[in-house]
């Protein structure tokens, strides 16, 4: 499924223009529309997981050593897991891409 | 995780996505988050009816889309009432055997514009037959997606591009319109208003609609900072304000009755949640004081309605 919209003709389009792959914008990276960086400063932070809940992008992923961390194909940097950060764990820096 | 395990009281999996990453919200939608929350509690087994608006054409420009359930889109005008047509249709069909019977969500979702200005009618006789559907409203107080057009639910003195504020002009001229309360006044069993700066609160709400046997509206309150003019890590910050300053309260209405579920101890000032938005900066302390009257006024009505409802 991956290219451009303009690349596609009307043969490559499904009938009503039904879509038949659940979640695809999985391509699509949102990760390059960030000026910001969420850093978590492990040692403050409690595994609450307020990041991961207030994410809009649910771009804050748990890992498998229950802290949580950002998935940076998809994060857009707004800030919002260093705001509602109740220890104050998550910085945001400028990303320097 | 310990948040997974207190979240399994409201839904089956905690760290289920139906709303896939990738979609184009703006940094710092509060839009997309009430959606992706609400979908954790309504789990697999839905069918989304969506009319145009932000929810829509960010989640799914063409070759692509982030939803991971069915979908379908529709105009502005008719939400509710292909909603009801998918009910309908899966009801009969489950009737006749042709279909396993299992509970199936049949969700309509509209933004403000298309709640209460445009699909408003179609809405208005969903609720009345009684279909067995939810509808969320996805209230951002504008016609966002569009470029910040005012919509009937645009609150007194906001900026728009078509309620500019000037001389002769204080922005938005007319108060918001109060749609739950509309929708209550159809005595259908279950109404709520809910933020997605509460997210318990919403987990719970939409559990309850997800139960209820009849129509359930669902108003939310999603903070757009885009339109608003914040910044976009005070999204959530600002829900909160508009729920503790009493502009949005939280309450249900089940059956008649009317509980509010969220109660700050006293209201905090309307002017500590207006301040801080750029839509609402041309207004003077006079004109925030008017709004202070109002909103303290529909507070006190609220609470009335609750002690008269209460069985």
């Amino acid at each position: 499924m991956a290219k451009p919209m303009e690349k596609y003709t009307w043969r490559d389009l499904n009938v009503g223009c039904v879509i038949d792959e659940p979640g695809s914008s999985l391509e699509y990276k949102t990760g390059d529309w960030r000026n910001l960086l969420p850093v978590t400063d492990y040692s403050k932070c409690t595994k609450c997981g307020l990041c991961w809940l207030f994410c809009p992008d649910n771009a804050m992923k748990p890992k498998d050593d229950g802290f949580f961390g950002p998935d940076l194909d998809y994060c857009k940097g707004c800030g919002i897991c260093a705001q509602e950060c109740k220890f104050a764990a998550i910085q945001m820096v400028e990303d320097k891409k | 995780m310990k948040i997974f395990k207190t979240l399994e009281r409201y839904m089956e999996k905690p760290d289920a996505e139906y709303i896939a990453s990738g979609h184009r919200a703006c940094q710092g939608c509060a839009e997309v988050l009430a959606l992706r929350l609400a979908f954790k509690v309504l789990g697999k087994d839905t069918i989304l009816a969506m009319a145009t608006g932000c929810m829509e054409i960010i989640s799914t420009p063409l070759p692509l889309t982030c939803w991971r359930l069915p979908w379908i889109h529709i105009a502005f005008e008719n939400t509710a009432a292909v909603a009801s047509g998918i009910e309908s249709a899966i009801r009969i069909l489950t009737q006749k055997g042709k279909l396993e019977n299992k509970k199936i969500n049949i969700v309509g979702i509209a933004g403000d514009g298309g709640t209460s200005d445009i699909g408003f009618q179609a809405l208005s006789g969903a609720l009345e037959r009684g279909h067995r559907l939810i509808y969320i409203c996805l209230d951002n107080e504008a016609y966002m997606n569009t470029g910040i057009q005012r919509s009937s639910s645009t609150p007194y003195g906001a900026f728009t591009t078509t309620s500019p504020p000037g001389k002769k002009s204080i922005g938005q001229s007319t108060w918001k319109k109060d749609m739950p309360k509309i929708a209550a006044a159809h005595n259908i069993p279950y109404v709520a208003t809910a933020c997605p700066s509460y997210p318990y609160d919403l987990f719970n709400k939409v559990k309850k609609a997800k139960e209820v046997n009849g129509p359930a509206y669902l108003h939310i309150l999603s903070v757009c900072p885009t339109g608003w003019r914040i910044p976009s890590e005070m999204a959530i910050e600002y829900g909160r304000l508009a729920v503790r300053s009493g502009v949005f309260p939280l309450y249900e209405v089940e059956n008649g009755v009317y509980r509010i579920t969220f109660k700050p101890e006293s209201l905090i000032p309307v002017k500590d949640y207006i301040k801080g938005q750029g839509r609402f900066r041309h207004l003077t302390d006079k004109e925030i004081s008017e709004i202070q009257d109002r909103v303290n006024k529909d507070w006190e009505r609220l609470t009335k309605l609750c002690e008269i409802t209460k069985a």
